[in-house]
């Protein structure tokens, strides 16, 4: 059994092994250096990398040329006499002059591009807030009432087992960031959990986003285009599955974008005045619960023992007093990494995941929530 | 006169000569003797590295290719979490206090180290440690996952509760060094032959006096950071928690304060080591020794002012990020002193190439190139590019693992046939290097470039575009790994037996444990003082 699981395995990876390598020689472009991306800022940071990059290998060449001369002449084998000298003030002093020369070559450079990537604040034409949270991300655009959730998309989730011939696998959103291009983007950044970082490495911003601190940075965008990027820092079990979509268009384009985004969210909030019937709000909620509780209490709801419980037969949820089960999805709990979803999930989102969460994974309470119930509870 | 007789006269008389250890399983419990407690640390950092290694395989198996085939996510963060501890606490650190306990005291011809009984309690409180660590995996909610540098609040308030073990065997480890650093300097301020001053000690006397010292000034902040991860857990404090009023940042700052200090507590000995490999085998004094001591004294300075360069992206103001930019970068001038101080003792010398010279020279290589990406590292702005990726990965493992640990497995060639009387296996020790050195990289090399390219760290999973150097990563990654368990069985050969070893044992050696002592030394060597040019 477990051979059969084994060899199973190692086939998969021979056959991984030989498509690479085919793969290989098919791609001529590898992947090698640092972007130059499509910021100004993200040009700068290029330059300032190759620089110092071509001065290490400067440093590099002497040092190791020197090396090699010696080990090449000065062997035994070849009949070297050892020298004795073991001491030159001179050349002590000229090789702590020199690197320190150097370094102030690289450092005023440095000091004029950390003062550009700093300065967010001036004149920014759009600030978008971008929260993180276990693991997906929240853009809110300030000045627009225009806030919506982008996490991993579908069709990376259903290939994790294979993903062979997935383009842009784990770096798929189900609704990327649109921005305009040319116009100064400042971004903040926050956290509603534990410490996760926004990198886009076109846009040449990183930043992390804490809880309880709220960080900026900033891009101009000067090509259209689809940029992705992931969570840089640590951020728990699925870090490596929140990743970031930035879709740059044109001013039009994305004037348009709004208008689309701001129609779907007074559909929303028309529907939760609705009652709506048990297989509807059992279909959302599978959807619903899949993209945000899964990850956690898993897709069959089993948890994972110690670190995070169970949905199947857990007292809150099969207590027929709803109001429990309501209260933690909305608010949280403190202290735990239960967030509040009611400021990631609309009314329909909520009552639907509630209502899937009593009546499958294993339970049957046999009653609905209405988007009604998770209004008043807010 | 007088000082022979304090030296020697008295112990003669109550320690007979001949004094041998205990037999049996209870002379490595309770035995007091530096050179069994050297063993005993030695033998312990070789199985903290084959168990962090073999998380390293299970690490490098799961990013052979795209998709999740291997081990779920949380494992994923569990295994580079452990790896990380396991390594740093476990494998690099007591491996140089078992060289400091085998060398300290036969360098500066000392009968012991100053605190015999402490060093016994130092050692044997680590296996209870890493035992209690290693328990985690196997408990509800698994072993640490949150990295190991445990940032809160990911540490904290979403941590399961195996997490108080990891607090528990680091407030331990934490007790075992400063132990081990009070004993250190006790012995090398005290204990020193008559004439051996401070400026004749040898090189890893001296990095290892200033690794002490940086030991005593950072395991205290680590305990009283990973004490406050405690209280904010279970006894409602909020020192890291941002809604009780609390700072994640601060534990950063707090962690970093430890962790900068940290990384040279790791490397300042390895550079005791080459000082004293490269001139035995160039067969010519070290170059400018002076300069060396100065060196790593200002380094060992500046690692304390210089911990946020691992914090640019967490929005410091614009001077902090300016200050602690130009601080990281200085300390490439000490640094390069070093190195060029290596590479002068080379230059015109007559070398040949044993193993150890071999591992010495690979260090120097491959150091400097992780202290190349370090130099790139330290430039603020260009860090918001490299950080938490992969190029930070290859950065410290060119400085850890062809720094640290190359210098250790040197230092244990150069040094076998001292301790045990046998020469190892010439040819398979260079089989050994030549086969490491290849195969490492090949494991690391790549992960510049898709650290570069755009590929985060402590991530399970990847997209295409990094898969083919995650490859070559993993297949030079098995072929490291593979090589150490080679070298598992070249040092269990060279105990059991070997060509005898001269008491000199290289032609160019130096030093008192060379030139006056037999080899092996005897049980209690230096009861009396040897004369000290």
């Amino acid at each position: 059994m477990i051979f059969s699981k084994l060899s199973r395995r190692f086939s998969v990876v021979a056959t991984g092994l030989v498509s690479m390598l085919s793969m290989s020689v098919a791609r001529a472009e590898y992947a090698l250096n640092m972007t130059q991306g499509v910021t100004p800022i993200s040009q700068e940071l290029y330059s300032l990398h190759m620089l110092v990059f071509w001065i290490c290998v400067g440093i590099g060449v002497v040092v190791f040329s020197a090396m090699a001369y010696s080990i090449f002449h000065h062997r035994k084998s070849r009949g070297a006499q050892a020298a004795n000298f073991h001491e030159s003030t001179t050349v002590e002093i000229v090789w702590t002059v020199v690197p320190l020369l150097i370094l102030i070559g690289i450092a005023i450079p440095a000091t004029g591009t950390l003062l550009d990537l700093e300065d967010a604040k001036t004149d920014a034409d759009i600030t978008v807030q971008v929260t993180g949270i276990q693991w997906k991300w929240k853009y809110t655009f300030v000045d627009e009432d225009v806030s919506f959730i982008s996490s991993l998309a579908q069709s990376s989730r259903d290939v994790v087992k294979d993903p062979t011939g997935n383009e842009n696998y784990l770096l798929e959103v189900d609704k990327p960031l649109v921005l305009p291009v040319g116009k100064k983007v400042r971004f903040l950044f926050h956290s509603d959990d534990v410490i996760h970082a926004w990198w886009v490495p076109e846009l040449a911003v990183k930043q992390d986003s804490i809880p309880g601190f709220i960080n900026d940075s900033w891009a101009t965008i000067e090509k259209p285009g689809v940029y992705r990027g992931q969570c840089a820092e640590l951020c728990g079990k699925d870090h490596g599955f929140m990743p970031i979509v930035v879709n740059a268009v044109s001013e039009a384009e994305y004037e348009q974008w709004l208008v689309g985004m701001k129609a779907e969210a007074a559909a929303a909030a028309s529907a939760a005045d609705q009652e709506w019937s048990m297989q509807d709000l059992l279909a959302k909620g599978e959807t619903v619960y899949q993209a945000n509780c899964a990850a956690c209490h898993g897709p069959t709801g089993a948890g994972i023992p110690g670190a995070f419980p169970a949905m199947t037969g857990s007292p809150i949820v099969i207590d027929p007093d709803q109001a429990a089960h309501i209260d933690i999805v909305v608010n949280g709990k403190a202290g735990t990494a239960m967030s509040a979803f009611k400021g990631q999930l609309n009314d329909v989102d909520i009552a639907a995941v509630i209502t899937y969460e009593r009546n499958s994974l294993g339970n049957s309470v046999g009653d609905t929530v209405q988007p009604s119930a998770i209004k008043n509870a807010r | 006169m007088s000082t022979e007789i304090t030296h020697g006269g008295h112990d003669a008389h109550a320690d007979h000569d001949h004094h041998g250890p205990a037999k049996g399983l209870m002379r490595w419990v309770t035995t007091t003797n530096h050179k069994d407690i050297g063993t005993l640390y030695l033998w312990l950092s070789f199985i903290m590295l084959l168990y962090g290694g073999s998380m390293a395989m299970v690490i490098r198996l799961e990013l052979f290719q795209p998709g999740l085939q291997w081990v779920e996510p949380h494992f994923f963060n569990q295994m580079t979490t452990m790896h990380g501890l396991v390594m740093v606490f476990g494998a690099i650190m007591p491996a140089f206090v078992g060289l400091a306990n085998w060398l300290i005291p036969i360098m500066i011809g000392a009968p012991d180290m100053a605190l015999p009984r402490m060093n016994n309690w130092s050692f044997w409180i680590l296996p209870f440690a890493f035992t209690m660590l290693a328990s985690t995996t196997f408990m509800e909610g698994g072993a640490p996952a949150f990295g190991w540098t445990f940032y809160a609040p990911l540490s904290t308030t979403f941590a399961p509760d195996t997490t108080d073990f990891f607090i528990f065997a680091v407030h331990l480890m934490g007790i075992s060094s400063v132990m081990g650093a009070i004993n250190v300097i006790a012995t090398i301020l005290n204990m020193r032959a008559p004439g051996m001053t401070l400026m004749k000690m040898p090189l890893f006397v001296w990095t290892w006096l200033i690794t002490a010292y940086l030991l005593i000034a950072v395991m205290p902040v680590l305990a009283g950071a990973v004490t406050m991860m405690l209280t904010d857990r279970h006894f409602g404090t909020s020192f890291f928690d941002a809604a009780g009023g609390g700072d994640p940042v601060m534990f950063q700052h707090i962690f970093w304060f430890f962790g900068h200090p940290e990384v040279y507590i790791m490397i300042l000995p390895a550079f005791g080591v080459i000082s004293a490999i490269v001139p035995t085998f160039a067969r010519k004094p070290l170059f400018g020794y002076s300069s060396m001591v100065y060196a790593s004294a200002s380094i060992a300075i500046l690692s304390f002012m210089v911990w946020a360069h691992h914090m640019f992206t967490t929005g410091m103001p614009v001077a902090g990020e300016l200050y602690f930019m130009y601080a990281t970068i200085l300390i490439s001038v000490p640094t390069g002193v070093k190195v060029f101080n290596w590479v002068t003792t080379m230059w015109k010398g007559s070398m040949t190439f044993e193993t150890p010279m071999l591992w010495a020279l690979g260090f120097i290589v491959m150091f400097t190139i992780g202290g190349f990406s370090g130099l790139m590292l330290g430039v603020a702005p260009v860090d918001t590019q490299y950080h938490d990726t992969y190029f930070v990965v290859a950065h410290f493992h060119y400085v850890l693992v062809t720094g640290a640990l190359y210098s250790i497995i040197a230092a244990f060639y150069y040094w076998v046939p001292k301790w045990t009387g046998h020469m190892y296996d010439e040819r398979l020790g260079k089989i050994h290097f030549w086969w490491s050195t290849i195969a490492v990289n090949v494991l690391f090399f790549p992960q510049h470039f898709v650290g570069l390219a755009g590929m985060p760290r402590r991530i399970p999973d990847y997209s295409l575009q990094f898969a083919e150097f995650n490859m070559i990563s993993s297949i030079g990654g098995f072929a490291f790994g593979l090589a150490q368990v080679f070298f598992l069985y070249i040092v269990i050969k060279t105990i059991k037996g070997g060509e005898k070893a001269t008491d000199q044992v290289w032609e160019g050696a130096t030093g008192l444990e060379f030139e006056h002592l037999p080899s092996p030394p005897p049980y209690h060597s230096f009861t009396e003082a040897p004369p000290v040019k």
